[in-house]
């Protein structure tokens, strides 16, 4: 078993605050936390000033990314849950993101739900929001691989 | 006055010298013409999305992406105006080789009053060989 299988195995069964992905250089460059509670997972990006784009706001980049990392690790997540195999993080083939609002100098979080899941394709759906869930910033939707074991 | 492409070509440097997170991927001024830009992103292990590859993650060339399509409409306009992502959409088409700098090259094919319209590709020393495509959609704010 994998690292990040094996972090999500536990999240799920016991819950987790705010576990660092350190699997994921990538996850950790960006700050991103993993929270699990009452069953869902959440992605949280902590405000860091590296993460800014331009005066007062995140980079768009930043919010596009947790989005995509969120949906593969939501794969993973329904994977895990559906006791099926699984091999390494999914690779999204593509991803869409639409901007509603700018993101602001605050802590970000993120959630995805899989609304397919195929044996080799996931259909994913992402959303992110800051202070108020309600008050979207960002929504994505992706094609991903799926990576189990033979 | 219209700034020009030198001019412009000193801007984008000095944009992206101040620019935090910018900075954190590394990003450098790589080209520009009348209506594109090209920026790089150099391999950084702090990047690796895929930890038993080294290959980077998608969202590290997605913001490479979208920082690059920002100068990309900046080339098209007579000076510095303040825009928005309204969407941008990425394909994947084969993963980046660990060890290699990414370049991202974006034109921006369409401007209106309000809205920049993009396409553009990553690829590493070959555009015929893209790495990624992207698609997007850009807000202008009032020119200040």
């Amino acid at each position: 078993m994998n690292a990040l299988e094996a972090l999500l195995r536990q999240a799920l069964a016991q819950g987790v605050d705010d576990a660092p992905l350190d699997a994921l250089p990538y996850a950790a460059f960006l700050g991103l936390r993993l929270r699990v509670s009452a069953g869902e997972a959440l992605l949280v990006m902590p405000f860091a000033e590296s993460l800014i784009g331009s005066p007062g706001r995140l980079h768009g980049g930043t919010v596009g990314a947790m989005l995509e990392i969120a949906g593969a690790l939501a794969v993973g997540v329904e994977q895990v849950r559906l006791e099926r195999p699984m091999d390494a993080i999914a690779k999204p083939v593509n991803v869409t993101v639409d901007y509603l609002r700018e993101g602001k100098m605050a802590d970000s979080f993120a959630s995805a739900t899989v609304t397919r899941l195929g044996r080799r394709v996931a259909n994913v759906r992402a959303e992110a929001w800051q202070e108020d869930r309600n008050r979207l910033i960002a929504v994505a939707h992706m094609n991903v691989m799926v990576a189990s074991r033979p | 006055m219209s700034l020009t492409a030198e001019q412009k070509h000193k801007f984008i440097e000095r944009f992206n010298a101040l620019v935090p997170h910018v900075k954190a991927l590394g990003l450098r001024f790589h080209g520009m013409g009348d209506d594109w830009a090209a920026l790089e992103l150099p391999y950084s292990e702090a990047l690796v999305g895929y930890p038993d590859t080294g290959v980077i993650a998608g969202g590290a060339i997605f913001s490479l992406m979208d920082s690059t399509a920002g100068m990309a409409v900046f080339t098209r306009l007579d000076s510095w105006r303040a825009q928005a992502t309204m969407d941008l959409r990425i394909d994947y088409l084969k993963p980046a080789t660990p060890g290699k700098a990414v370049i991202g090259r974006v034109q921006c094919y369409k401007i209106t009053r309000r809205v920049a319209f993009v396409r553009g590709i990553a690829y590493h020393d070959d555009p015929e060989r893209p790495i990624a495509n992207v698609t997007g959609t850009f807000m202008l704010e009032d020119a200040s």
